[in-house]
């Protein structure tokens, strides 16, 4: 059979079409991974302070568009409205971030991040003036001595301080603020711990004696509980640049694997086929011994002994995963070794690698291909597997480690879906797009199975 | 090939299968063994010269010394002096495995509090066989009806729908629908705990039925992905029984359909089926590591897990062995009752 006829064969099968058209998408979904998220956003997975900026456990934001209550959504605001004044000595510059504040649910906290240039030790006051006019203070402290270098910090609502301040204002509430965390506070009405709309407005005033503090950057986050089209997880990561990562890694873990493992196992098989005799006695019961082999948990010491770079990873699979295609392709090899062609290049005195290369691994094409496709979900799922017991390559998000996080993070009893669903999913759609593709190969290479 | 030597050459196999998985072991974790074995024997030595009293009259000094001779001599005797990859320490580590003595674990301890390794794997491996063949049995049958069914309805809504459920549920993960079940039936809806690890100790009298429930979810969640790749598997095996003559003669004497299927054609089906369930038993055992993790099921996986985690070498090379040689028994069993009901196997 040529290469034309198998893919008319192809075109006719409909689910392998299916494949094809799942398998299209994700590399289309690994090119844009690769161009459009930098190489060091991902390396940068394991780096909790690369994702302060991003909310915490947080929803999907579509969740909004059929969840009845608004949920607050992440809020950065930068370019605050800027104001300086002097008295006598005293410089005062200060900056108003003003935000209207419509969802039905608190923040899940908030952050003001600054960097400035300044030298003495100035003092840093912020407060929030509420839409029912009443002013919080939230911090008043003083920065470190410096000399015209530049300092920058980050201020969380859960800051020791902010806490005491509050503390001061617990009589304007009805209600017991003790145990309330900062946002529930500050964005609570008076009469009852419900969500108070309208515009707040943070205040930050920098006072300093001499000179002014000059304020490089400055923003305030508000955190939201919906994030992105996938959500964050506890360590405010992005899900969504995680699954996208993971999908170049799968499919190359996925096709390298298998693609390593049947070339293996179809040249020994083969080898051992044509060969027959002692050959052919001793490679198979080589063959019957790694087949035997309890793959996970030898593939768990090896992780954890020998190391868990992808590289090395992808190693160990492909030990653990020919065996089964050289038993076949044994058995096919002695089945054409009988044929009159391959006695004729016998007698004609042709080399026996000749022999197997040219004459006899052509015809198993097309049963390799299928094989390949076949292969492949396999090892992603083991792989898949092997992170999920932390086993994998750390400086790399895949869809295992993913859900290895949710896994120790305790998503599932919590609640957290966003946190579950989509990597399996991705995992199993995987899968099913090589699935699908084999059995459609499958169909060509046995015409037997076509009914 | 008679079968007695069929069985004699896979007997061989299998056990140097066994040995080779075991020198593997030693060999990966060996260097990191020899520095927990030295330790192990010097805090034991230091303890019985403690309680043996052995410096009565001795200054501080010239007790240090007399221990240290101690050790080293101890350590001479275990053979310690000399690295782990020397032949008579790895003959003397494989011939204290095969008799089963693997030594004190360094940080987990049974339930009971014993820190053998062997006291730890008898404690953990009954659960681990109590959830895989209770799953194991229930997918078998629910596999073999629904299978002989949609055989003999070829091409039915039921056929297909098995088919496809079996490409569908072998492409997910199991430990993944494991958490999807979490999330449904102990967080959405909170009909079974999270955790499979009951919270009353061993020694309790409702210990049984606790285990019992608490094991309902990986139960659900084994069979949930199991029974469809079963069913396509023993369709397929009848689809080919259900075209023999021997069925054709049996339908027009008039025998009831029903009775053809369930009791002539499975009969026939049976070799196969019978030789697939004892290879899913041991595939399944392998893949417990993962699926009692998740669950957090007190048994073999979930202890190999924690080894891991922590790096308790002895209880690793232990439940390696275990593991191994159970998944070995199966595959063994497999190869007799394959030989058993296929002529073919014997004659070669």
């Amino acid at each position: 059979m040529n290469a034309k006829e198998i893919r008319q064969e192809f075109a006719k099968s409909k689910i392998g079409l299916a494949g094809i058209g799942i398998l299209v998408i994700l590399f289309a979904l690994s090119v844009i991974a690769v161009t459009t998220i930098p190489a060091e956003t991902f390396k940068e997975w394991n780096n909790p302070s690369n994702w302060i900026t991003y909310p915490k456990t947080s929803e999907p934001a579509w969740i909004n568009y059929i969840s009845s209550e608004k949920i607050p959504e992440h809020k950065i605001l930068k370019n605050p409205q800027m104001l300086s004044q002097t008295s006598g000595e005293v410089s005062v510059i200060s900056q108003n971030f003003a935000v209207d504040f419509n969802y039905d649910g608190f923040p899940s906290d908030f952050i003001y991040e600054y960097s400035a240039k300044y030298s003495g030790a100035p003092l840093l006051q912020m407060s929030v003036i509420r839409p029912d006019g009443l002013k919080i203070d939230l911090i008043s402290r003083s920065l470190p001595q410096s000399d015209g270098s530049i300092y920058s910090e980050q201020i969380f609502s859960t800051d020791d301080s902010v806490k005491k301040n509050l503390r001061k204002n617990a009589n304007n509430f009805t209600f017991t603020t003790d145990l309330l965390s900062a946002e529930d506070i500050v964005f609570s009405e008076t009469g009852q711990n419900k969500i108070l709309k309208g515009k707040y407005v943070f205040q930050i005033k920098f006072y300093n004696v001499a000179s002014d503090v000059d304020i490089q950057s400055s923003k305030l986050i508000l955190g939201g509980k919906v994030y992105g089209i996938i959500g964050t997880d506890d360590l405010r990561r992005d899900l969504a640049v995680g699954l996208l990562w993971g999908t170049p890694f799968a499919l190359f873990i996925g096709i390298v694997v298998a693609i390593g493992s049947v070339v293996i196992g179809l040249i020994y098989g083969v080898f051992a086929g044509y060969k027959g005799k002692i050959t052919d006695e001793s490679m198979m019961r080589f063959n019957d011994v790694i087949y035997a082999l309890p793959t996970l948990p030898l593939l768990i010491i090896l992780a954890v002994t020998l190391g868990n770079s992808i590289f090395l990873i992808i190693g160990f699979l492909v030990i653990f995963g020919w065996v089964g295609v050289a038993k076949i392709s044994r058995s096919m090899a002695i089945q054409i070794k009988t044929l009159q062609y391959i006695e004729a290049a016998k007698i004609m005195g042709q080399k026996d690698i000749k022999i197997i290369f040219k004459h006899i691994i052509p015809q198993l094409l097309p049963f390799t291909f299928a094989s390949i496709a076949i292969a492949v979900p396999g090892a992603i799922t083991t792989e898949a597997g092997l992170s999920f017991l932390g086993l994998g390559d750390p400086t790399y998000p895949t869809w295992g480690q993913i859900l290895h996080d949710a896994n120790s993070f305790g998503a599932a009893a919590r609640g957290l879906w966003w946190w579950i669903l989509p990597p399996g999913i991705m995992i199993a759609i995987t899968g099913l797009a090589f699935v699908f593709i084999g059995n459609a190969m499958d169909t060509i290479a046995n015409p037997r199975l076509r009914r | 090939m008679s079968f007695k030597r069929y069985l004699l050459t896979r007997a061989i196999t299998m056990f140097g299968v066994l040995m080779a998985t075991l020198l593997l072991t030693i060999a990966l974790i060996g260097s990191n063994m020899d520095v927990i074995l030295n330790k192990s024997v010097e805090i034991e030595i230091r303890k019985m010269v403690t309680d043996n009293n052995t410096c009565k009259n001795m200054s501080a000094d010239e007790c240090e010394v007399l221990t240290q001779k101690l050790i080293d001599e101890r350590k001479r005797v275990l053979g310690l002096d000399k690295p782990w990859y020397e032949p008579k320490r790895i003959g003397l580590a494989v011939q204290k495995i095969l008799i089963l003595d693997f030594g004190h674990a360094t940080f987990l301890t049974s339930d009971s509090g014993s820190s053998d390794v062997k006291d730890i794997i008898i404690e953990k491996l009954p659960r681990t066989i109590l959830l895989f063949t209770t799953a194991t049995i229930i997918i078998s049958l629910i596999g073999i009806f629904l299978g002989a069914l949609s055989a003999s309805k070829l091409n039915s809504k039921l056929d297909r729908l098995t088919s496809t459920f079996a490409v569908v549920s072998s492409s997910f993960p199991v430990w993944w629908i494991g958490m999807l079940m979490i999330f449904v039936f102990a967080f959405a809806y909170q009909i079974f705990p999270a955790r499979a690890t009951p919270p009353i100790p061993s020694t309790d009298p409702g210990y049984i039925g606790a285990l019992l429930y608490h094991m309902t979810l990986p139960v659900i969640t084994i069979i949930l992905i199991g029974f469809g790749s079963w069913a396509y598997l023993v369709r397929n095996f009848m689809i080919g029984v259900l075209q023999e003559d021997f069925v054709t003669a049996k339908r027009a004497i008039g025998i009831p359909e029903k009775k053809i299927l369930y009791r002539h054609a499975l009969k026939n089906a049976a070799p196969p089926i019978v030789t697939v369930l004892a290879l899913s038993l041991s595939g399944s055992l392998g893949g417990a590591i993962i699926t009692e993790a998740v669950f957090d099921w007190p048994g073999m996986g979930r202890l190999y897990y924690e080894a891991i985690n922590v790096l308790d070498l002895p209880v690793i090379i232990g439940a390696t062995y275990v593991l191994t040689a159970f998944f070995l028994a199966s595959i063994f069993l497999a190869d007799i009752l394959y030989a058993y009901f296929d002529p073919r196997v014997k004659t070669g």
